[in-house]
């Protein structure tokens, strides 16, 4: 369907993808460059550190009750003080940004990988496999989300995988969608019908030429789409759904308990609350700046 | 932040004012006041409809219950007693032929909201269609008068009932809050009248519905009890989210709740409104339970289930869980106020409620590896709702950890959590089991086998439990059906272990101290006619 | 122009039938049924023949075909059914919930709107200075916040600030009542939820209008317009902002579809008998017929909402236009 009118993103897009890979060469550059951005990149660092390290790191075990130790507020024993079970808030943030980063990372790259090839599919092959395949991805997209969410909780239980699932569903088609507009682009370009006219393969057109080209708007979205996913596995969370305890997440720490404690022990909310702000403040700092770098047009003179 | 402010004084204050306004139910020596209008928050979603004869959710009782009458029911004075009063009869009766008829004389002059007099054969028709459901007719609770063998009314003003045989479990069944009396003619009409329209002989009139969202009534006039109710009217708001109900109470926008608040919001109330806050507390006839399913290896050896028991502290953790989630008393099956619940010298004999949990803990280890279950590692089915469901969760996984076992917990919403049940796609799974009036021989009915009590989801058979049941519940001397009751909470508690039980829910209502004459009971479902109540403003 | 039009529109129907089947099996693949839920929440033990006689009222027990025909010949007479869970027309249970949540949902893109294109226009014209690091840091911390947690602290901020104040914590009513029939009211229960997604809302919006304008202001004819001399205040007003507002539309367009259905949390937080809140509560009471057809109806706004931007889109850009 040629007739589709080209996103927003889209526009941007198909410009940069020519910028990509000499910009991506150069991370020196855009520390340099974008301060920032730098600020997202440190604080993304920070939360991997903590994920990777969490056992390393962890005064205590998070998921061990403390009944002699309940609703503490900060203090040199706790640092950032302990939940209604008596467990160490400060263990569980460390190895909730594990979970966070296992939950945001995989939605991100298994919902940006099948994106990534049901656009760049539906764009090269065109005709009738691009029909179908964009009626598809209409529907998942204007599908509610939520209807999803619980149906897919409500079917397998709410474990960390099924919760990953939920929330790569919807990435899917929006992935697809900038990925096959920035490719229509290509796939008008000259040379690539000069090599399908000295018959290279599919699979080597796409791989080689398309592929390479749509590498800097994917990379962009694919940094959203971590922050995004951590928001939707907190939201899941307050509504139930999310990952279940004792597992420490983010979202889950912020759901039940923290409500419940908001006024009498505010530290179980705030602490949590922060991880997520930061950690997504610093994605999407990061992201930003990668979107200036990649995108010639507004990069500043 | 509110606790940032100068409470300290108050603090101090708080204590005795809570242990004020439980020893003080605040009934004795006011004179009630007429006039106003009650705001409360219903904690629920809106309820499928107002036909409590047909539903099972407190939600339709919190809404509708005022605009009904019921024949019996639970002392609205006392709510706990054991006693049961009148409402729409003239007298409790003494039973007669050896305890197996029962004649109910009915209160003359009652007027339903359409007009028309209430007579026994409105009685009678409720009663059967509960008891005795017509084809296509739902009828949750009619298992529970598996006794009753016919009602009838016999004239105008006498309603009969007669059983197959004399039980105590009777009078308390027959005060079900959910028994609302419905007019015969209605019914006839069409059965299913009550499901989508509201006619009663309650102290309030139904004014009207805005769908999800709030229910209204207003005095009924014409009420039977002369000078009752004290209102002019209510207000009823549905709010399924706890956060908003603290808030509506704290910035006065509802005055009441009537379900019950963890702990912590009634401290966060007290805190920040001091003596504008009163609360009432009652043990609730609600308790938490864990069940094996003994078609799955290894929790068909009653070892494996006794062991799961002993790992868990209940002594020692109920007082910090009490603090957190609405759980609180330690016991058996049977409800712990009533006379005939085990003592705590009796419970400690048995397996799981030992006064030393090391001695436990170390006996619980040595019974899984005499049954090879070492090293257990198990799915714990858990329901979707937070209080005390979770609670319950997130303790278990800890204290089996203690044993060495490794639970995981699989939660799910509450259609796919039940249809796990009764599929038996479980290893083990945490329940519940919430009564309303309390009946100590019924309701532990519960924990007997599927094809006797199709509320239990342990997948195994017990004729010897189901006799020890039955005589119970024919015994009419008070002294032997505590003997047999202890027996009975022996037998599933420790020789076989088919359920493992863990604490009873504790209510807290911290309320508006405006609102005068309600008293708190066991039961959520019980008591709310608003009949009584009445505002000091 | 004409064939893109009715190409464009004969296109929804296939994803309308395919949202049709995809709801309908989910619903179903979900185990249990409203009959368990409705019987067992309260969380005592009920008898046999109740479910049985539940299941026969409703005929859940029919095939899967039978039933996913009559929802379809259902629809295409705009006949929703019965809802499972409470007996009441669908339509009267929808009708009951649309009003609020549209209500918040128009307030919050009235904010989005006026905070955004100011704002977004200012940090692109001023970009890397320090109005524009600021307007970013608030609009990125507002996408990074989970919106349910704004709105609980938010809630939180207004009692305790009453409180300190006038010694009497006060919130918004927790029943909604309908703008004709006590405005004051009205507004004091939908401005905290408009607010809270507004704020959000805008941050997204603002991002789309800042990148749009910084792309418009490189392009040659803005430059020429410079070098002609032109006032800025013209270029930005007449040139730069015209062009830049396409995308921004879009975005807007697109989140004002998505809020209809997507103020599931907003709606839990703040107590309001919406559509949200009706879909999360008809999904966990696994009411099939509620169910389908409010994400029919979901599915339909966003369907209608992309089918007009695009439209606009095409309209307003001539080189869609004339091809």
């Amino acid at each position: 369907m040629t007739l589709a009118a080209p996103t927003p993103t889209g526009n941007a897009v198909v410009a940069s993808g020519y910028a990509a890979r000499r910009a991506l060469g150069s991370v020196l550059s855009f520390f340099r460059r974008q301060p920032v951005g730098s600020i997202g990149v440190v604080l993304m660092l920070i939360v991997a550190f903590a994920g990777i390290f969490a056992n390393v790191l962890a005064p205590y075990n998070p998921t061990a009750n403390d009944f002699a130790a309940m609703t503490q507020p900060p203090s040199w024993a706790h640092w950032l003080g302990t939940d209604q079970l008596g467990r160490d808030l400060l263990s569980r943030i460390l190895f909730g940004a594990r979970t966070a980063l296992v939950v945001g990372v995989t939605s991100a790259v298994v919902g940006g990988a099948s994106g990534l090839v049901l656009g760049v599919g539906s764009a090269y092959f065109g005709g009738r496999i691009d029909l179908v395949l964009q009626r598809l991805l209409d529907i998942v997209m204007s599908f509610p989300l939520i209807i999803m969410a619980l149906a897919v909780v409500s079917i397998f239980g709410t474990g960390v995988h099924n919760v990953i699932f939920a929330i790569t569903i919807p990435l899917i088609p929006r992935c697809a969608r900038v990925v096959r507009s920035s490719a229509l682009a290509i796939r008008e370009v000259p040379y690539i019908d000069a090599a399908r006219a000295l018959g290279y393969s599919h699979r080597r057109i796409i791989l080689r030429h398309m592929v390479p080209n749509v590498v800097a708007p994917f990379l962009i979205m694919l940094t959203s789409f971590v922050g995004q996913a951590i928001l939707a596995e907190a939201a899941l969370s307050y509504l139930g759904l999310g990952v279940q305890e004792p597992v420490p997440a983010w979202g889950l720490m912020l759901q039940g308990g923290a409500e419940e404690y908001a006024t009498t022990a505010p530290w179980i909310a705030i602490f949590p609350g922060l991880a997520i702000m930061l950690t997504v403040f610093g994605i999407n700092l990061f992201g930003d700046a990668l979107r200036d770098v990649l995108d010639p047009k507004l990069r500043d003179r | 932040m509110a606790n940032t402010r100068a409470f300290a004084s108050r603090l101090a204050v708080v204590a005795c004012g809570i242990a004020a306004a439980l020893s003080a139910p605040a009934l004795a020596g006011e004179t009630p006041k007429h006039g106003g209008i009650l705001t409360y928050v219903i904690p629920a979603d809106a309820p499928p409809s107002f036909d409590a004869q047909r539903e099972e959710t407190y939600a339709t009782i919190h809404a509708a219950a005022p605009f009904y009458s019921t024949l019996i029911r639970a002392n609205p004075m006392d709510p706990a007693s054991p006693v049961m009063v009148c409402d729409l009869c003239t007298e409790m009766p003494k039973p007669t032929d050896g305890g197996r008829t029962y004649t109910f004389t009915i209160r003359q002059g009652v007027k339903f909201a359409d007009g028309s007099t209430l007579t026994a054969d409105d009685v009678a028709a409720s009663w059967n269609k509960i008891i005795f459901p017509p084809r296509g007719v739902i009828s949750p609770r009619q298992s529970n008068f598996l006794m009753v063998d016919s009602v009838k009314a016999t004239s105008p003003t006498t309603v009969v009932f007669h059983l197959k045989f004399a039980t105590d479990a009777f009078i308390p069944a027959l005060a079900d809050p959910y028994a609302w009396i419905y007019s015969k003619a209605k019914l006839d009409k069409d059965i299913h009248w009550y499901e989508k329209n509201i006619d009663g002989t309650g102290p309030f009139r139904f004014v009207r519905y805005d769908i999800g969202q709030s229910i209204t009534g207003v005095r009924n006039p014409d009420y039977f009890r002369k000078g009752l109710p004290y209102l002019d009217g209510f207000k009823g708001i549905f709010a399924p989210k706890q956060a908003t109900r603290v808030d509506a109470i704290r910035s006065d926008r509802a005055a009441i709740e009537f379900r019950g608040f963890p702990p912590s919001v009634r401290d966060e109330l007290k805190e920040d409104l001091g003596d504008k806050i009163a609360v009432q507390e009652s043990d609730w006839n609600c308790g938490g339970l864990v069940t094996p399913n003994h078609k799955r290896k290894p929790f068909d050896d009653p070892r494996v289930r006794r062991a799961l028991s002993l790992a868990i502290n209940r002594w020692g953790d109920a007082p910090a869980l009490s603090k957190i989630a609405i759980v609180h008393t330690v016991g058996g099956l049977t409800f712990p106020d009533s006379p005939l619940a085990p003592s705590k010298a009796q419970l400690e004999q048995i397996a799981g409620y030992w006064p030393d949990i090391n001695k436990s803990r170390a006996e619980a280890r040595r019974l899984l590896k005499e049954a090879g279950a070492e090293n257990l590692s198990f799915t714990l089915l858990n329901r979707n709702v937070d209080q005390p469901y979770k609670y319950y969760g997130i303790w278990l996984v800890d204290q089996w950890a203690k044993i060495g076992v490794h639970a995981t917990q699989r939660v799910l919403p509450t259609g796919p959590w039940f249809s796990a049940m009764r599929a038996e796609d479980f290893d083990v799974t945490v329940e519940g089991n919430c009564q309303n009036v309390v009946n100590p021989l019924a309701d532990v009915g519960k924990y007997l086998p599927h094809t006797i009590s199709s509320g239990n989801y342990g997948n195994f058979e017990d004729q010897h439990e189901i006799d020890l049941y039955n005589q119970m519940l024919r015994e009419l001397d008070k002294t032997k059906q505590k003997a047999l009751l202890l027996a009975f909470n022996k037998y599933v508690l420790d020789t076989q272990a088919h359920g493992i039980f863990l604490l009873w829910w504790r209510r807290i209502v911290p309320y508006r101290s405006y609102v005068k004459g309600w008293k708190i009971g066991p039961s959520h479902y019980v008591n709310q006619d608003l009949g009584t109540v009445w505002l000091d403003k | 122009m004409y064939r893109y039009l009715v190409n464009r529109i004969l296109l929804v129907f296939p994803t309308l039938f395919g949202a049709a089947a995809l709801v309908f099996a989910l619903m179903r693949l979900i185990p249990g049924d409203v009959c368990l839920v409705r019987l067992g929440s309260g969380g005592t033990s009920f008898s046999e023949q109740a479910l049985q006689a539940c299941h026969a009222e409703l005929g859940i027990d029919r095939p899967w075909l039978v039933q996913f025909g009559q929802f379809l010949w259902g629809m295409l007479h705009f006949d929703f059914g019965i809802s499972m869970w409470s007996g009441k027309p669908v339509v009267d249970e929808i009708a009951s919930r649309f009003p609020i949540s549209l209500e918040v949902a128009l307030i919050a893109t009235a904010i989005a709107v006026v905070l955004a294109i100011p704002l977004g226009t200012i940090s692109a014209l001023k970009q890397n200075t320090w109005i524009d690091l600021l307007v970013r840091t608030v609009s990125i911390a507002g996408i990074a916040t989970p919106s349910f947690w704004i709105g609980i602290m938010a809630i939180l901020i207004v009692l305790d600030l009453t409180q300190w104040i006038g010694g009497h914590p006060w919130m918004p009513p927790i029943d909604y009542v309908s703008l004709w029939k006590d405005p004051i009211r009205n507004l004091s229960i939908v401005a905290l939820p408009a607010l809270t997604v507004g704020y959000r809302y805008s941050a997204v919006s603002m991002r789309m209008t800042r990148s749009a304008m910084l792309e418009v202001l490189r392009e040659d004819y803005i430059r020429t317009a410079r070098a002609k001399g032109l006032l800025e205040k013209i270029i930005i007003n007449r040139h730069a902002l015209k062009n830049a507002l396409l995308p921004v539309i879009t975005v807007v367009g697109l989140e004002f579809a998505f809020l209809i259905g997507g103020l599931v949390v907003t709606e839990q937080v703040f107590n309001l008998n919406g559509i949200g809140r009706l879909m999360v509560l008809s999904v966990q009471n696994q009411d099939y017929t509620l169910t389908q057809a409010l994400v029919m109806v979901v599915v339909t706004i966003a369907i209608l909402a992309n089918l007009v931007v695009d439209l606009l889109y095409a309209w307003l850009d001539p080189r869609i236009r004339l091809k």
